[in-house]
């Protein structure tokens, strides 16, 4: 009787006495005391776990702010104001953020007529360069599957005719949609730099020209045209420094192809310079 | 010592868990979607694995078999491997950070991992000494990690497909895992022809 009853449950209970004893103890002794300032720092950020920052979200980054290991201002969705509340929480001093934004270096897409096959695979750019580097006569170009408006967080990035385009406004300079663009058209660049070549197809002018009527050809004029020398030719195809850049626009104008974007003309005339902004404590 | 290797090779590929005797294929089918989460689960269930068959062996051995209590089995293992990943936890979290956080949410999960009840009622119901359980547990688990190393593989290729609309997401999913199911067939055999037991 007693070992048909007694025996079963006095185990079970005290199996189970014992492994809850064994837990608070160790919930006890070897309890991880949480830093309070990752709390608080983690409430500021905006978690859209972008990366942006470079860490692994936002929790990997409100860890490494709280410890001091990393710098308040790498949060690009949270831009400013986040950067600003987080250096005020944490009692640092002031702090600059460098708005970024997507840029796409291309100027083409997918026309219609620039293939060089027919494509009737994934509706996907990674899956359509895995095929000779897509269907597209330029092995360089935007394939405009929309790759990358699938990444892009925040609705920021679509496909108008064949070609991704940013828009500006809602763009953080996460660099979500530059991580997945297989042929690296897309660009994270300061959002001063605000005159850019829409091209990186690195064959030389004639070849460029054989693939691609909207293609940089290399022909210097940019160069010659540029007062500061903010503009130069890195191989064959233009790059510019915004550092030196005055904005005049001489080489949008100068160059015969059209691939010289001034893509911020309209932002920059609506509001004031959106370069770095600074804030006290 | 041929004995132990064949054990291995019996539970990795001939029994394998997963892909024989299909337990555990919530983990398989939930989590073996990236690579890295796959191995973050397979390594999390063969550490538990291990552990649980060293508790619930002795439990069974010295407390359930003498008294004749072998019908509490069920319940007691579903309690020990309970309360046994949470003091894992506990402990990784103190002492092993970086393990931690990259286990992190898998841990949690193996508490109702069927497939570790099922290897550790397996290992007791085989009769197998407390080294040989070992050893099963541990064959078994990495048994786990390569089914989850495979299918991620399968996984990420079938993400690149054209697939008919009417067999996207799980149709297509259960029928690749039947496909490698059915591969792993082709072990049925080996481990007794190599070493003749």
């Amino acid at each position: 009787m007693i070992q048909d009853y007694l025996l079963p449950v006095g185990l079970l209970s005290g199996i189970g006495l014992l492994a809850g004893v064994a837990l608070v103890l160790a919930a006890k002794f070897m309890a991880v005391s949480t830093d309070e300032k990752f709390e608080l720092v983690r409430a500021l950020l905006p978690g859209a776990n972008c990366g942006a920052c470079g860490y692994a979200g936002c929790d990997d980054y409100a860890a490494k702010v709280a410890e001091g290991k990393a710098e308040v201002n790498l949060c690009l969705p949270g831009g400013d104001s986040a950067a600003r509340r987080i250096a005020l929480t944490l009692g640092r001093g002031e702090v600059k953020v460098v708005p970024k934004t997507a840029v796409v270096a291309c100027s083409c897409g997918y026309t219609g007529e620039n293939t060089k096959m027919r494509y009737h695979g994934r509706h996907s750019c990674v899956a359509a360069s895995l095929f000779y580097k897509g269907n597209l006569t330029c092995d360089h170009g935007c394939l405009g599957f929309g790759d990358c408006v699938q990444a892009c967080k925040f609705n920021a990035i679509s496909i108008q005719n064949g070609l991704a385009v940013v828009d500006k406004k809602r763009c953080t300079g996460c660099g979500k949609c530059a991580m997945v663009c297989p042929h690296q058209v897309i660009w994270i660049r300061p959002h001063a730099a605000h005159i850019h070549v829409a091209c990186i197809n690195p064959e030389s002018g004639a070849a460029t020209r054989r693939e691609c009527k909207y293609g940089c050809i290399g022909c210097h004029k940019c160069e010659k045209v540029c007062p500061t020398g903010a503009i130069k030719l890195q191989g064959n195809i233009a790059w510019t420094f915004p550092e030196l850049c005055t904005k005049c626009g001489a080489c949008v104008e100068a160059c015969p192809v059209g691939v010289i974007r001034d893509c911020f003309r309209a932002a920059i005339e609506k509001a004031d310079e959106p370069a770095a902004v600074t804030a006290a404590q | 010592m041929e004995f132990y290797f064949a054990l291995l090779l019996d539970t990795i590929l001939v029994s394998n868990v997963v892909l024989a005797q299909f337990m555990g294929i919530c983990p398989f089918l939930g989590v073996s979607r990236k690579l890295d989460s796959a191995v973050g689960m397979g390594c999390s269930v063969t550490v538990v694995l291990v552990l649980a068959t060293a508790a619930t062996w002795v439990i069974n051995t010295y407390f359930l078999l003498p008294y004749g209590l072998d019908y509490l089995r069920t319940l007691i293992f579903i309690l020990v491997i309970a309360a046994l990943v949470q003091l894992l936890e506990i402990t990784m979290k103190k002492y092993l950070p970086a393990l931690h956080r990259a286990l992190g949410i898998y841990l949690p999960l193996i508490t109702t991992n069927c497939a570790v009840l099922g290897v550790t009622i397996s290992a007791v119901d085989e009769g197998l000494d407390f080294l040989p359980a070992l050893v099963f547990a541990l064959g078994s688990g990495l048994g786990f990690l390569l089914a989850m190393l495979l299918f991620a593989g399968v996984r990420s290729k079938l993400e690149n497909c054209d697939i008919p609309p009417a067999f996207r997401g799980m149709p297509c999913t259960l029928i690749a895992a039947s496909l490698v199911a059915m591969a792993f067939m082709g072990f049925s055999g080996v481990a007794d022809g190599i070493f003749s037991i």
